[in-house]
């Protein structure tokens, strides 16, 4: 019996220390400590993160970001549970309407997809759009087919066959990969289309960018598609693409950076893959943050509205954009950056301009 | 007494918690997978395709309902003499000596070794034996997944069908022997007879084991979304497609995801009802 005793006061003395705990957090709203949370897309995740420290440094506001896929961020943006989201792909109408706000879009960083490849031996493989989907769609099927000779005759091309290596999973890199295709190839746009994922004629899927670099760099012959960001951390081998302009480019931050250098709309919801800029990389594509225009909901407070946007301003100014080239991203034109903080000086709490 | 009563109420509880968790699985499984059989009715069970992209939406589950079953069966017929010798080696011929310690012990250690390392050795080692016998392109495919989950269930059939042998009564099988039986009849008279439903049981176990794994099935199967058209073409399984593409999905898409969990669900259930069902029947 005394031990029930025991067991009732500890029980006691244990639901009074976790209703003081539950109370001490009912009051740090109104401390000067800041942290925001944010979650979405894998793609701009090392950037997001560095670019998270080295501003938590500067001004003392702490962010947080979960990198569930650019659904999850949407979902979570419309569930409130994250300060903004971010996607690979810009919100279409109908996932608008969706939304219980108005909510705005600002790109970030732009990243692309490179062609990789595993022939030993054979460097600087050019690529043309008609090859890419000859080949993505099983049309050829060696790597001596003519067609692959003609655009590349100082190569020495083997006569073996050519395995695709697909993204399993759903990704912004499939998205701006097909958005590229279904652009330049009217077969593509009929049979395939543009998505996440895809409903793929021939080839293996792969998990990740990590899985496709694996698959690839583990079976000769192999060519697939991978983040330019992944690419060129771990320096893979991987194809010139002829632009729209004709040029063989190699992709760069540079060249990257150049498919931007386009007319940006007002709301930034543009696809620059097969831009016109003659120096552009042509598969590239911007990653973009999501957030509600109105910052008052869900009894937020105002300082937290203002570090979010003020973080967000900052994002889109230099000294953030050169950390992204520290990781790989192309940066933004200042086109676009400009574009990006006239959306941003919209945004409001209770009706009144966050940015002054 | 109040101590009795305590102990009553705590274990109706905690009975009654595992029951509530698994009713609110099911109960939101069945919601997310409304829209997703709406759309499609019961041909989504039976549709050979799966096509993602807007506004040619076509969302089947057979591709993946033939990849799990027939991955697992496979799994489950390669795994049956390694697991069954393996036990009667360790449970009968050897039992109580320093060999059959260590030999249980190494396929304890095998059940403890995450799905992620069994994938990644999949991906580097065994794949390109599969591929330079020139069984499959590249390697990849229904044929290498189920020799990985047949290494994967293997312990889980071993450690109980041992047990099980190990606890056939000594006096059964001396009997036998002072009739004159030789241990190989002593073993198919005597050991399989006893054990019988224990041993079924742990295959049982051991195939739902294979019908949900998922990270080292994604990585060996070649993720085609097809019905595969061989044993050594590629395909993918309901755990690995949800894996896959749960991430980014969204809408009917979504609501097809959710639909092949709770199909996965279902057939893991079946396959438990039937083994239950064997179980009683015939042993």
């Amino acid at each position: 019996m005394n031990k029930m005793k025991n067991l009732i006061i500890l029980a006691s003395i244990l639901s009074i220390l976790l209703s003081c705990t539950s109370g001490g957090k009912k009051v740090a709203p109104g401390d000067k400590k800041i942290s925001l949370t944010a979650a979405g897309a894998t793609f701009p995740m090392p950037f997001y993160n560095l670019a998270f420290k080295k501003y938590a440094e500067n001004t003392g506001v702490s962010l947080t970001y979960g990198g569930i896929g650019s659904g999850g961020g949407i979902r979570s943006l419309n569930d409130k549970v994250v300060d903004f989201g971010a996607s690979d792909a810009f919100l279409t109408d109908k996932e608008i309407s969706g939304m219980p706000a108005e909510i705005v879009q600002i790109p970030t960083c732009i990243g692309a997809v490179v062609i990789a490849y595993n022939l030993p031996g054979v460097d600087y493989l050019k690529m043309t759009p008609e090859l890419l989907e000859n080949i993505f769609m099983g049309a050829i099927t060696k790597w001596n087919a003519p067609g692959i000779k003609a655009v590349n005759p100082d190569l020495a091309l083997p006569d073996m066959k050519i395995t695709v290596v697909y993204r399993s999973d759903g990704s912004g890199t499939t998205y701006i990969f097909s958005d590229y295709m279904t652009k330049v190839s009217s077969i593509w746009k009929e049979k395939v289309g543009t998505g996440k994922s895809l409903n793929w004629p021939i080839g293996i899927g792969a998990k990740g960018n990590p899985g496709v670099a694996g698959t690839i760099s583990q079976s000769v012959g192999s060519i697939g598609y991978i983040g330019s960001e992944y690419a060129f951390a771990q320096k893979i081998q991987y194809a010139l693409v002829r632009n729209s302009s004709g040029n063989y480019i190699n992709p760069d931050i540079k060249t990257i950076s150049s498919a931007a250098k386009v007319e940006i709309p007002a709301d930034t919801r543009i696809m620059i893959t097969n831009s016109s800029d003659p120096e552009a990389y042509p598969i590239s594509g911007f990653t973009w943050i999501i957030l509600y225009k109105e910052q008052s909901y869900s009894s937020r407070s105002y300082a937290r509205a203002e570090s979010v946007v003020k973080f967000l301003d900052w994002l889109e100014s230099p000294d953030a954009q050169a950390i992204a080239e520290t990781v790989n991203y192309a940066s933004l034109p200042s086109n676009v950056s400009s574009v990006a903080k006239n959306i941003l000086n919209t945004v409001t709490f209770d009706g009144k301009p966050v940015l002054k | 007494m109040i101590s009795d009563r305590l102990t009553k109420t705590i274990l109706f509880a905690s009975s009654l918690i595992v029951l509530i968790i698994s009713a609110g699985i099911v109960l939101s499984l069945v919601v997310g997978a409304i829209p997703a059989f709406k759309e499609f009715g019961a041909g989504f069970i039976f549709t050979n395709k799966w096509n993602p992209t807007e506004g040619h939406e076509v969302y089947g589950a057979l591709p993946f309902i033939a990849g799990t079953l027939i991955t697992s069966f496979l799994a489950l017929i390669l795994c049956v003499p390694l697991a069954f010798s393996t036990s009667l080696f360790i449970g009968e011929y050897f039992r109580n000596t320093r060999v059959s310690g260590i030999l249980s012990s190494l396929v304890d250690l095998l059940a403890g070794i995450p799905s992620i390392v069994y994938g990644l050795w999949g991906f580097y080692t065994l794949r390109p034996i599969v591929n330079n016998l020139g069984l499959s392109d590249q390697g990849f495919g229904i044929f290498t997944s189920s020799l990985i989950l047949t290494i994967m269930i293997i312990p889980y059939a071993t450690s109980m069908s041992t047990e099980i042998i190990a606890m056939v009564p000594e006096e059964l099988k001396e009997a036998a022997y002072s009739l004159g039986a030789t241990r190989f009849e002593v073993i198919f008279n005597v050991i399989i007879p006893n054990a019988r439903s224990g041993i079924i049981a742990s295959y049982i176990l051991a195939l739902g084991r294979a019908l949900g794994e998922t990270m080292a099935v994604t990585m060996l199967i070649g993720n085609s979304n097809i019905v595969p058209s061989g044993l050594f073409a590629t395909g993918n399984t309901m755990a690995s497609i949800i894996a896959n593409q749960f991430g980014e999905a969204s809408g009917l898409k979504l609501s097809a995801l959710i639909a092949i969990g709770l199909l996965l669900f279902a057939i893991t259930g079946i396959v438990n009802s039937i083994g239950k069902y064997i179980i009683r029947k015939f042993v």
